[in-house]
């Protein structure tokens, strides 16, 4: 039982190159925190300093109570699991589980109960003799939560623990992952670049870019009020449409609520395709240039009529000018066609120029 | 590849027979003469057919040896040449590969240096540095004995880098996972590294005794006394004798005899060798 506080950490690696830029964050006892950005973020980084693997160049990182900066990886009293699961290939799944536990010189009768009731639990009981290579990779992804699990450890550290397995197998360890992480109720760290996995799995959201925190929050909260550009577009798929607030079209709709505004943000499942403008919303004429139909719902690709100024550079961002609109259902005009899409203002999002910024009308 | 056009496969495999013939014909030959009588391969007419000599030459070369220069029965040659070519094998493998252990896992001061220093030391095999080296030898009074033997021979850098270049494709995160399991460098060594390194190791084995047991100029340099000659040095004195008539069935039993413990090691250890290639453990 802990919480898992960083203050300030910072890590700088040897070549100069500072991979985090300060970063403060609060994991209460219990909860589970996803580390979420784009590849190359520092997420990795983080994850591997509070494991004790990377050295701290600044800060404090707080493990129930305690300052581990300068505390070996096993005193720690975490588990991690790898992304490429890191099991010793020459053991057996029973040897793997045991090994940190023997590490320790626990007694073999007490590694014994501990092991068979994780491969209870995972479902491993039939594997337990057989060589990681001898399994599938969902089974070896269960060996490596095994291992980290039988440990029963004060942190769980995940580095992108799902994305070697096929899309089917993520969504069901995914869920695996959150139930036994609630039963078991261990402070969880979990690192993923995938945003879906993120919003599913987090008690915390943090949302990294470029070595820093965009912002820290409940998920559905990120997903509601975006800090930045950034988060507006990461958080969501397919991505928050940005579009520039100066002009004509748009200004002249939002009136004087734009206030010093630069950037308009609208979801494309807040858009509705209607000939009016709704009242303080905002409408705009689309030509329809894709469709794509997923089932339950349809994703329409519209370009605007003027061409439109690029706003500040986002993940995921859209080429300038287009637009997805998210409707319900397979029913979706024709490629080619002209067509209105309104969002309510309460569906609007709005960012200073630069995007850094949420602003608030 | 073309399998089915059965004139191709004929060349194929006559191709493949000629070439089994030009290698296995001085071995025959080497196995017929030692089964014959002496006089009759002085006067130039072996037989190609095995003769009748089988059992009381190679029972006379490996317990009485020549009964002319030197007397020595070949079971304590092929003693000597075992242990040396053990110790060389064993010797190698097991500095190299704590010294590659150093060499990737470790940060020190001049690590690099001392890593160019080892390969450095790749130009510089034992005939090129071994007037020092028997210098060394001799005044650490290791003249005959099996440290002598052996001991300047296991320093090894061609093992060193092949065991880096292993270690170097161990993925990071084992030894990221050991050292959250509680294992020290010692126990990632021993539990992690060195099982990895098993299939590495017996390949490594098989060359390296090989190598041993065919030694020759050291050997011949540091060991004087009878009893101490390696069966390769043996074979070369039985050869040159200045009184009398070569023992030519006493010494093609001992250059078969010669033979058999690579011949041994090679297909004994060739089932390790080509598990460890079909399963990649890593
Ligand atoms: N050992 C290292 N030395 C120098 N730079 C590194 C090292 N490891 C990672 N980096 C750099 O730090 C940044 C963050 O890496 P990482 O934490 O692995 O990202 P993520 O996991 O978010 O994809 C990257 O730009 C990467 O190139
Ligand atoms: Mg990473």
């Amino acid at each position: 039982m802990a919480n898992v506080t960083l203050r300030n950490v910072r890590k700088t690696y040897t070549g100069g190159f500072e991979a985090i830029k300060g970063v403060n964050v609060d994991v209460g006892d219990g909860q589970f925190c996803v580390l979420v950005g784009p590849s190359g973020c520092g997420k990795s980084t983080l994850l591997r300093m509070v494991a004790g693997l990377e050295t701290v160049t600044g800060g404090e990182i707080d493990i129930g109570g305690r300052v581990v900066n300068q505390v070996e990886p096993a005193d720690r009293d975490i588990a991690m699991v790898f992304q490429n699961y890191a099991l010793y290939p020459h053991m057996s799944v029973f040897n793997n589980m045991a090994y940190g536990l023997r590490n320790r010189g626990m007694k073999e009768a007490e590694v014994k109960t501990r092991v068979e009731e994780a491969a209870r639990v995972l479902e491993l009981a039939p594997m337990l003799e057989r060589k990681p290579r001898q399994l599938s990779g969902g089974q070896r992804q269960r060996v490596a939560m095994g291992r980290a699990i039988v440990r029963q450890p004060k942190v769980f550290l995940f580095d992108e623990p799902l994305s070697n397995l096929d899309a089917k197998l993520r969504i069901a360890m995914r869920v695996e992952i959150r139930k036994l992480q609630r039963r078991l109720n261990t402070t969880s760290i979990y690192v993923t670049h995938d945003q879906l996995e993120a919003m599913t799995l987090a008690d915390i959201l943090v949302v990294m870019n470029g070595g820093q925190v965009e912002q820290i929050g409940n998920p559905l909260a990120i997903y509601e009020k975006p800090a930045t550009t950034f988060v507006a577009s990461f958080i969501g798929a397919p991505p928050m449409n940005l579009m520039s607030t100066r002009t004509e079209e748009i200004k002249s709709q939002l009136g004087g609520s734009a206030g010093d505004a630069g950037i308009l943000g609208i979801r494309p499942e807040d858009f509705v395709i209607t000939d009016q403008t709704p009242a303080g919303g905002v409408a705009l004429p689309l030509t329809v240039e894709a469709i794509e139909r997923v089932g339950a719902e349809t994703f329409i690709y519209g370009s605007r009529a003027q061409d439109e100024q690029r706003v500040a550079a986002t993940p995921g961002e859209l080429p300038p000018g287009e637009v997805i609109v998210r409707i319900p259902g397979t029913e979706a005009p024709a490629i080619g066609q002209k067509i209105r899409v309104g969002a309510i203002r309460s569906k609007l999002h709005l960012f200073s120029g630069d995007g850094r910024s949420r602003i608030e009308a | 590849m073309v399998e089915d056009e059965g004139f191709q496969r004929y060349v194929a495999h006559f191709i493949l027979w000629v070439g089994i013939a030009i290698v296995a014909f001085p071995v025959y030959i080497a196995i017929v003469a030692s089964t014959q009588d002496n006089a009759l391969i002085a006067n130039g007419q072996m037989s190609l057919l095995p003769g009748g000599h089988f059992f009381e030459v190679y029972y006379q070369t490996i317990f009485v040896g020549t009964s002319g220069s030197t007397r020595e029965p070949v079971y304590n040659m092929m003693l000597n040449s075992l242990v040396m070519a053990l110790l060389i094998a064993v010797g190698k493998i097991a500095i190299s590969i704590i010294s590659a252990y150093g060499i990737v896992y470790f940060r020190f001061p001049f690590r690099m240096p001392i890593f160019w220093i080892i390969f450095i030391t790749l130009m510089l095999p034992v005939e090129v540095r071994i007037y020092p080296t028997y210098k060394i030898v001799a005044d650490l009074h290791m003249l005959d004995s099996y440290a002598g033997l052996s001991l300047p021979l296991i320093a090894s850098a061609t093992a060193t880098l092949l065991f880096r270049q292993f270690f170097m494709t161990v993925p990071d995160e084992l030894l990221e996972a050991s050292r959250i399991d509680g294992a020290g460098p010692l126990r990632f060594f021993w539990d992690t590294l060195l099982p990895l390194s098993r299939t590495n190791m017996a390949a490594l084995f098989v060359i390296l005794f090989i190598l041993g047991w065919n030694q020759y100029l050291w050997p011949l340099l540091i060991t004087t006394r009878d009893d101490m000659q390696t069966i390769q040095v043996g074979i070369r004195k039985m050869i040159t004798t200045t009184d009398a008539l070569t023992e030519w069935p006493v010494v093609m039993a001992t250059a078969v005899l010669a033979m058999l413990p690579p011949v041994f090691v090679v297909v004994a250890m060739q089932k390790l060798f080509v598990r460890g290639l079909v399963e990649t453990e890593k």
